[in-house]
């Protein structure tokens, strides 16, 4: 080990698989588009995602039929993403805004607010309808 | 240097803002005389977000997620500090075993920190091959992270109180795994940055900061422990579960044969206190009392009483660039009335000053790498005029002080 301390990890590097996730398609198809509506007919298939851990914190989720509308979420949110809707005494929640810490869900008294698995999330408008939960 | 070259007209090199051998934006200007520097001036401030205007509009179980984006490496070191002063404030009793939890989490976070530091080093010294293999090795510490608090970075996991998810036993031998794992990478790692022949001629006696202008110039942490001096907050006034732990500072005449306070200390330095974590973690795992973790589960009774506290307090925590303290107000509103934050490298950015005179301008990256700088959070002002004055002379930083404080005192 003294000397090229580095040729065994090499050396070993072969036989390794990847630490990082597999890529959905065994090579790069050359359209992905084009790939992901043969996958959609059923005429190809992909590496399946990676499953979340326990515990995750995802995209939330907002049950109106619970609520108590009783403001607790605004007060505990960090980043100021949940509106209260004083007509109908329920909360509006901008993903786009959410820090995903979800304080909201352990401070709700009636248990309305719960993360979901749901993570890709990527979006170029602040005000989609699916970023937008009431 | 001979007689005639002092006599060349000296020529002044600027570094950054943005600068590809600086991590974060800072403004360095350099005097030169040819390779050597004669003088070192430097203008931070170019990173402020304003977190602590944020903060004062926000009640303390807000800011705790705030304060764990002040920084990206060291995250809980903030939340922890600034959850320990509104505690004081309103004299919450955390519970024993909510202790433990931090301080397992923060171990963790000095691991990932200090080896991520290390990989950064080996690429300032352009010996990326060595930057490649601690960015791997330091992805297990991540991933413990994430297994324990559900985040990679910004772990959201400290409150008001306590802590928000407790360590199970089931969760202990992955923890264990994890230890087992650093432990047997450790004799490689010191091999590799210690015992190599370029990063000893690279870091010995270069960038030297000597004990008395380490303690002049207030240095903390792993920058203060490489000029030999022993001070540590875990081990000097002891917080959450470090009180009944075993905790000594490493110094690093403890490795090696004397104290020089250059580079290689300090590489030192982070290097041992991997080891030392891992025995911190190992002896809190034993310990751990059961218990609750959360001083109250109710976060309307945490709200009121975060609310209704009244009092000042100053919460201090070992980060692992150093001592890292928050200064918090509150006079019965919901918002604290002022929030202070000072980062570690806000106490160590001095000794550039020292260390970087003298040195070659290849050594620059290094030795400003040397003591884990992090301006994001240090930056805590930026002074905008017409009249484009932007300096302070420390008169009018003593008058500032002196103003603020009797702002504060009314």
């Amino acid at each position: 080990m003294k000397f090229l301390p580095t040729v065994a990890e090499v050396l070993r590097q072969i036989t390794k698989t990847p630490a990082t996730n597999i890529f959905p398609a065994k090579y790069l198809p050359p359209s992905i588009t084009g790939f992901l509506r043969s996958v959609g007919e059923g005429k190809a298939s992909i590496h399946p995602p990676i499953g979340t851990p326990p515990k995750f914190r995802g995209k939330i989720t907002y049950d109106r039929d619970t609520c108590t509308g009783c403001k607790l979420c605004i007060r505990v949110c960090p980043a100021n993403a949940i509106e209260f809707l004083p007509e109908t005494k329920r909360v509006r929640i901008y993903v786009t805004q959410c820090v995903f810490c979800s304080q909201c869900n352990d401070a709700c008294p009636t248990g309305s607010l719960v993360m979901s698995d749901e993570f890709l999330l990527a979006t170029e408008d602040r005000y989609a309808e699916e970023m937008i939960v009431e | 240097m001979s007689e005639g070259a002092g006599k060349k007209a000296t020529y002044n090199l600027p570094i950054g803002p943005i600068h590809p051998a600086l991590k974060e934006p800072i403004l360095f200007t350099f005097k030169m005389d040819g390779e050597v520097i004669q003088e070192v001036d430097f203008a931070p401030g170019k990173a402020h977000r304003g977190v602590e205007w944020m903060g004062m509009r926000r009640n303390p179980v807000q800011i705790v997620h705030l304060t764990d984006r002040i920084c990206g490496i060291c995250g809980v070191s903030h939340s922890l500090a600034f959850a320990r002063t509104v505690e004081q404030i309103a004299e919450i009793e955390v519970p024993e075993r909510a202790h433990y939890v931090r301080t397992i989490i923060q171990e963790f976070e000095r691991i990932q920190s200090h080896i991520l530091w290390a990989g950064v080093a080996a690429h300032e010294l352009g010996f990326d091959t060595l930057f490649y293999l601690a960015w791997r090795v330091r992805e297990e510490s991540l991933d413990v992270i994430e297994y324990l608090t559900g985040n990679r970075v910004n772990y959201g996991i400290i409150q008001i109180g306590g802590v928000r998810r407790d360590f199970t036993s089931d969760q202990f031998p992955r923890i264990e795994a994890s230890l087992k794992y650093y432990e047997d990478l450790l004799g490689k790692l010191l091999n590799l940055f210690l015992d190599d022949k370029s990063i000893g001629l690279r870091c010995r006696q270069c960038g030297v900061l000597s004990r008395d202008d380490a303690l002049r110039l207030c240095t903390v942490g792993p920058t203060a422990r490489a000029s030999g001096l022993n001070m540590d907050v875990r081990q000097d006034s002891p917080y959450a579960a470090y009180g009944d732990l075993d905790v000594r500072a490493v110094l690093p005449d403890q490795y090696l044969s004397g104290t020089n306070g250059d580079v290689y200390d300090r590489i030192v330095v982070r290097l041992l206190e991997v080891p030392q974590s891992i025995g911190i973690i190992r002896q809190c795992l034993d310990q751990m009392p059961p218990g609750e973790v959360l001083w109250e589960t109710k976060y309307a009774k945490i709200l009121a009483t975060c609310k209704k506290a009244v009092g000042e307090a100053v919460g201090r925590v070992e980060a692992p660039r150093g001592e890292c303290l928050h200064y918090v107000r509150m006079d019965g509103n919901s918002n604290p009335h002022t929030w202070k934050v000072k980062a570690s490298t806000y106490s160590n950015q001095m000794a550039w000053l020292k260390i970087l005179q003298g040195e070659q301008i290849a050594d620059i990256p290094i030795i400003i790498a040397s003591i884990d700088p992090c301006m994001s959070c240090t930056d805590r002002v930026a002074i905008v005029r017409e009249d484009g004055t932007d300096v302070l002379t420390k008169e009018d930083l003593t008058r500032l002080s002196v103003e603020k404080t009797r702002r504060l005192m009314q």
